[in-house]
């Protein structure tokens, strides 16, 4: 490995939310690659003067500056730590099958699977059910790939024997599935349906980076009871809802 | 024309003498080639087109298939089970799939030719980001132009006239949105400029009038042959949208 000169800590600013999922990517990335950082905590219903400057088109979280220039998207700024800092541990394979296979179920965790969960947390009656049967579609989708013939048949997890790319962008929103599940009263990630996925998620939430990221549980907990009250309760706070859902 | 002799040895010592004329070998090399790179698309699609544009610029050869997205191929349904919708990208016999994930794989795999991400990883970001702002914003809204009526309609002009502006503005006076390169995000925006005319008729406006520099880097990219030779008539893409409003039943 090249000697590179320490990375002063000014040299990396990261605005983000404490129960954003896509912060959360970010923070476990910059804990794995070793990088310092500053972090900035932001309200996503009132974006600071700085937000608004670096985000202008989409005004949301996260944004990570660097050298005070913003990159955008935590999927993106996650490409751009393996950019700028190729010799600190990757984060993405080398191989560029499985790099187009890692970009590819990246997407369904944001278009896909997000949205669904979303759903459930954001829906009542036959509407959630309905939201619950889509969310379980989805995990059968990853069961598949994470069995023999799949496209990370026999892994511990999507990087191998190490968490990486695709672990952090799943697994960074996959705690919500739990804490939906006790808030909202529904199951989502059944052992026996989903011995495999269930298997990955407690093992990617062992690891101890990971640990160190993610808010404790009965924190994500409290924050989802008093959301999902406010969106019962009102239309107002519905902005917050589909924060809280879609994070 | 050149002959080559070729002496092969089989296990069994027999010598077997080969006579092909170069030409021919060269054919059927290429052909070999083609077959390892299948793209499984639709004539119209401008996320097919991406890649079909991606591919020309890097000199790949490769097999085009067409696709009846109303009775979609076995290999189509096997090679994307997900979300069975192309274009697909079959290569070795292995699918990749999504026009901008298939888009930066054929810029990673043959990285010998012009790159289409630029080297400097800020500036990769930031071609990264503008292509996902595409993919998010111009197909869902121009789509709404044409189908929707009435205040629906109004709402979407008003939202497509501010993405040509946003875009407009992000080019500036540069020659491709790569800079002097012809790059990324040219290939993620270009095919949606056969589409300005469909877009500027449906939806009471007009492109040029809107997002003068847009159109100028739309010839620009048209005098490329990647571009020219795979983006149809502007004419014939609106024929087609003519054709799905009427399937839909849509005035």
């Amino acid at each position: 490995m090249d000697q590179q000169p320490p990375i002063p800590p000014s040299d990396l600013k990261l605005l983000g939310s404490w129960a954003d999922s896509h912060t959360h990517r970010v923070q476990l990335a910059l804990k794995l690659k070793g990088l310092p950082f500053q972090y900035q905590e932001e309200d996503p219903l009132r974006p600071s003067a700085a937000l608004l400057i670096h985000n202008p088109v989409y005004k949301n979280l996260p944004v990570l500056l660097h050298r005070g220039c913003p990159v955008l998207h935590s999927i993106i700024i996650l490409h751009f730590l393996d950019d700028t800092w190729p010799h600190h541990r990757s984060l993405l394979p080398s191989d560029p099958f499985d790099r187009a296979t890692a970009r590819f179920w990246s997407h369904f965790a944001d278009d896909k699977l997000a949205p669904a969960v979303a759903a459930v947390f954001s829906s009542e009656g036959d509407g959630q059910k309905a939201a619950v049967d889509q969310v379980h579609q989805n995990l059968k989708l990853l069961e598949l790939e994470l069995g023999d013939g799949g496209a990370f048949g026999g892994r511990r997890f999507f990087g191998g024997d190490e968490i990486g790319f695709l672990d952090i962008v799943l697994g960074c929103g996959s705690y919500w599935l739990a804490v939906f599940e006790e808030v909202m009263e529904v199951k989502l990630v059944d052992p026996e349906a989903f011995p495999r996925f269930h298997a990955w998620l407690r093992d990617f939430e062992d690891q101890r980076e990971v640990k160190e990221t993610i808010p404790a549980i009965d924190k994500l907990l409290e924050y989802a009871r008093t959301v999902r009250q406010m969106m019962l309760g009102g239309g107002a706070t519905a902005a917050a809802g589909d924060n809280a859902a879609s994070n | 024309m050149p002959q080559t002799a070729s002496l092969h040895l089989t296990n069994r010592l027999h010598i077997h003498i080969v006579l092909e004329s170069e030409s021919e070998r060269e054919r059927e090399r290429g052909a070999r080639m083609a077959e390892a790179v299948v793209l499984l698309d639709v004539w119209v699609s401008p996320f097919g087109q991406r890649c079909r544009i991606a591919l020309a610029e890097k000199g790949v050869a490769y097999e085009y298939k067409e696709e009846d997205l109303a009775n979609k191929s076995p290999l189509l349904l096997q090679a994307n089970p997900v979300h069975k919708k192309i274009p697909v990208l079959i290569h070795d016999g292995k699918p990749v799939c999504e026009s901008l994930v298939i888009v930066q794989y054929i810029d990673e795999v043959w990285s010998d030719g012009a790159p289409i991400l630029p080297a400097d990883p800020y500036a990769r970001a930031q071609a990264r980001f503008w292509g996902d702002f595409v993919d998010k914003k111009i197909y869902d809204c121009g789509i709404r132009l044409w189908k929707l009526k009435g205040e629906a309609h109004q709402e979407a002009k008003k939202e497509f006239i501010e993405i040509l502006k946003v875009l407009e503005a992000e080019l500036g006076d540069r020659k491709y949105f790569g800079g002097d390169a012809f790059g990324y995000v040219d290939i993620a925006l270009v095919p949606f400029f056969a589409w300005f005319y469909t877009y500027e008729t449906c939806g009471g406006f007009s492109v040029e009038a809107e997002a003068p520099k847009l159109v100028a880097w739309g010839k620009r990219c048209m005098e490329r042959e990647s571009v020219s030779q795979t983006l149809y008539d502007p004419l014939k893409v609106y024929e087609f949208v003519c054709s799905l409003k009427k399937k839909y039943g849509i005035e």
